[in-house]
């Protein structure tokens, strides 16, 4: 892969967007955000009722996803152009799991809804409806998405990479700092993770880093880039940005999102924590 | 500084004996900036957390004790105040961006 497969910026989607073959989704984590005005063209998909089991916590199945799809009229042919706020975490976040069901074509803005309204562009509180297509998705595809037993197995031998916030990493925080910190889980991270914080990814804008400087970065962090990379952060929406970063811009093979993240591995029973700023011993 | 100022943003249904509140509202003219993008950085200047403004121009955090600084970003405008916040206290913060 290379950045301009899987990012767009904003004058191709005004130039692009509304062409047969391509289609707009808004990913929020305010689910309201699109109702009060998006991108002209653009569909929305709601990260957690769409996208969530509604009762167990995993995803929705391939059956499930195919029936989303096709109502929501993409095609497996369609290039699909992903945007949305929190910088694209979860647009970042669909990206990976449209991934995970085989979908070819993914795209991000660049920069996301923040860019957009920065440099205000035009936004629409229109209704946008697509013909229904007859979506087939593949199983998925586990080789980018990891589990908790993969998560403890790699303590101390394969690289892995919490890009919650220093706070968040050292067990200061539990949450990011817009949510209540009132959580159920153990602060701290899995020791031995390197906490590369997924803003350092990007500009103050929301757009990604050069390559040369998102290479440095993980690298100055000790990631072996000849290794399995495991991102993980506290409810896997800022591990994707990450893991799109890793695989999809600077095109690393073998990263996996760990989706269940520190909101799983912080209320297990028995495993290794570790507090503080450091990354901590096997 | 133990509850919202007057004319601050409600905290109905917060717990602020146990979170270290920070928010305020986005002013241009005195006039409130929805829309507006506030970045809160950690005393290392790392980001913490960002949220658009309501409509209202009010934003929120939940940080923790500590000097944080609150970085707004609206077309046109990025200004950065510094602010205290500590676990029991609302600290209320109104920042005003130069008339456009």
């Amino acid at each position: 892969m290379s950045r301009s497969e899987v990012l767009v910026d904003a004058d191709w989607v005004a130039e692009h967007g509304r062409d047969a073959g391509v289609v707009l989704v808004e990913v929020d984590e305010d689910t309201t955000a699109y109702d009060g005005g998006h991108i002209a063209g653009a569909i929305k998909l709601d990260w957690k009722k769409d996208l969530q089991d509604p009762v167990r916590r995993d995803f929705v199945n391939k059956e499930q996803f195919e029936k989303l799809l096709s109502e929501r009229g993409i095609s497996n042919d369609d290039t699909v152009v992903l945007y949305g706020g929190n910088n694209n975490w979860f647009a970042a976040y669909a990206y990976w799991y449209l991934k995970l069901y085989g979908h070819r074509d993914v795209r991000l803005l660049d920069g996301g809804r923040k860019k957009w309204e920065l440099d205000a562009r035009e936004l629409t509180a229109e209704t946008v409806t697509r013909p229904a297509t007859s979506y087939t998705a593949q199983e998925q595809d586990l080789s980018i998405r990891a589990f908790r037993d993969e998560v403890i197995d790699a303590i101390g031998k394969k690289s892995l990479v919490d890009v919650r916030s220093p706070d968040e990493y050292a067990g200061r925080l539990l949450a990011p700092a817009h949510l209540p910190q009132e959580q159920s889980q153990r602060g701290g991270h899995v020791p031995t993770s390197v906490n590369v914080p997924w803003s350092k990814a990007a500009n103050d804008d929301g757009t990604f880093k050069s390559d040369d400087e998102l290479k440095k970065l993980y690298t100055e962090a000790g990631v072996n880039w000849d290794g399995e990379i495991i991102a993980l952060c506290r409810i896997g929406e800022r591990s994707s940005h990450t893991w799109f970063v890793l695989q999809e811009l600077l095109g690393q093979q073998s990263v996996k999102n760990y989706d269940g993240s520190w909101t799983e591995y912080g209320s297990l029973v028995g495993v290794p924590v570790a507090v503080g700023d450091e990354p901590g011993q096997a | 500084m133990c509850g919202a100022t007057t004319g601050g943003l409600s905290v109905a249904g917060i717990d602020t004996t146990k979170e270290a509140v920070i928010q305020g509202r986005v002013l241009r003219a005195g006039a409130p900036v929805s829309g507006a993008y506030v970045r809160l950085l950690d005393s290392a200047g790392e980001f913490t957390a960002e949220v658009p403004t309501s409509v209202t121009g009010h934003f929120r955090f939940f940080a923790g004790d500590g000097s944080w600084t609150l970085r707004t970003l609206a077309p046109g405008a990025k200004l950065d105040r510094v602010v205290r916040a500590a676990r029991g206290s609302v600290a209320e913060v109104e920042v005003e961006l130069e008339a456009a």
